[in-house]
């Protein structure tokens, strides 16, 4: 999909830049962006390196598992027909730590042996069932603890208070996943999606 | 209040997670390196894809079509109260990590971080994860191709988010 969302723009502004007469000006824009963009990642560079470092002390203390106990009532919440012990309700949980710490890297592989944890109890070959969905919708609504990349990219653009949406932050992700969970149960039941 | 926590809460967190770690007699120098190690792997990996997305958004500004494209919308925009230079951002940050990331870094430049578009797109951008992307990595690692009602549920997750990062933002700085 990116691929037209990419060729699409680079032609769209050319195609326009022609009829408003600004090729040389788009052009212009168009290499300063690649300059910009390199600039970017090379003033993320530091503060990736901080909050990964800091999230792998957290893992390899042990700290992500302390955590994932305080959040099996939520779990067992969102997940009713999942048992206490089972594994996939572990890895979920797992996931949805790392993801909390903002340890984008370690989240992704939990997340897939969380599916694949899933998928061992799920009955209906090549359809998702109702926990991969919810499960997936909680991922894509994630909640982090210090949303470290926008603090960065704030700073770098000289921002009087960085960390200060940090807050706001928060409550917009917890609305988002509450709005998602709920969205899930709804739609689980009704219409062709039903199993 | 609320700047208060937002100051405290980072010096809180890496306090406490070195702190937790010494007490769990683990080397927290070690982890760190070996963490920070994998942290600039990942922010070089996105370098590429940054200067693809960031050359297109760049050029469609430049060209004078994000303009055009306000201009279109600024009725609906208006209406909403959502500042026009957001939007792309609202319509990319499911489909696009980079290319919401381009977008910020745009807005930015242009608008400043602590301006009403600036502060709007932090709050999206923070809230919010790119739907598709997971979506497409989650089940494809099982191989699966009906996710039934994944992407609807999704999506109003993002869009709550949305929404209630305009609102805060707008209470917050009125």
């Amino acid at each position: 999909m990116l691929n037209y969302i990419w060729s699409g723009m680079i032609l769209i502004s050319f195609a326009v830049a022609i009829f408003t007469g600004r090729i040389e000006e788009t052009t212009a824009a168009a290499m300063e962006g690649a300059g910009n963009a390199i600039q970017t990642c090379i003033g993320l560079l530091g503060v990736m390196c901080l909050w990964s470092g800091i999230a792998k002390i957290a893992e390899n203390s042990g700290l992500t598992s302390v955590f994932a106990k305080l959040l099996r009532p939520v779990t067992k919440v969102v997940f009713p027909k999942l048992k206490s012990e089972s594994a996939a309700l572990n890895a979920i949980v797992l996931n949805m730590v790392a993801n909390l710490f903002g340890m984008g890297n370690a989240a992704t592989p939990l997340g897939i042996a969380a599916m694949k944890e899933l998928d061992k109890e799920n009955c209906y070959r090549g359809t998702a069932s109702n926990e991969m969905c919810m499960f997936v919708v909680i991922n894509t609504a994630s909640i982090q603890l210090i949303p470290s990349t926008v603090i960065s990219l704030r700073q770098m653009f000289g921002s009087e208070n960085p960390s200060g949406i940090v807050v706001p932050v928060w409550i917009c992700s917890i609305c988002a996943v509450i709005m998602g969970v709920l969205a899930a149960k709804v739609f689980e039941r009704r219409g062709k999606g039903r199993l | 209040m609320m700047n208060l926590i937002s100051s405290f809460a980072i010096p809180v967190m890496i306090v406490g997670i070195i702190v937790f770690g010494l007490a769990k007699h683990i080397n927290v120098y070690d982890s760190f390196i070996d963490g920070a190690k994998s942290g600039l792997e990942s922010t070089i990996q996105i370098a590429a894809p940054l200067v693809g997305l960031l050359v297109g958004i760049s050029a469609l500004r430049g060209s004078g079509a994000m303009e055009l494209l306000a201009k279109v919308l600024a009725p609906v925009t208006g209406y909403l109260g959502v500042p026009s230079d957001v939007l792309p951002l609202a319509l990319l940050r499911p489909v696009s990590g980079s290319g919401s990331v381009a977008i910020v870094n745009d807005i930015f430049k242009n608008c400043g971080p602590d301006s009403l578009a600036g502060k709007i797109a932090s709050v999206m951008m923070g809230s919010t994860e790119t739907t598709f992307y997971t979506i497409a990595v989650y089940f494809g690692a099982v191989g699966i191709k009906n996710v039934r009602h994944t992407v609807k549920s999704a999506l109003v997750a993002d869009l709550t988010g949305m929404v209630m990062a305009v609102i805060l933002v707008r209470i917050i700085m009125t």
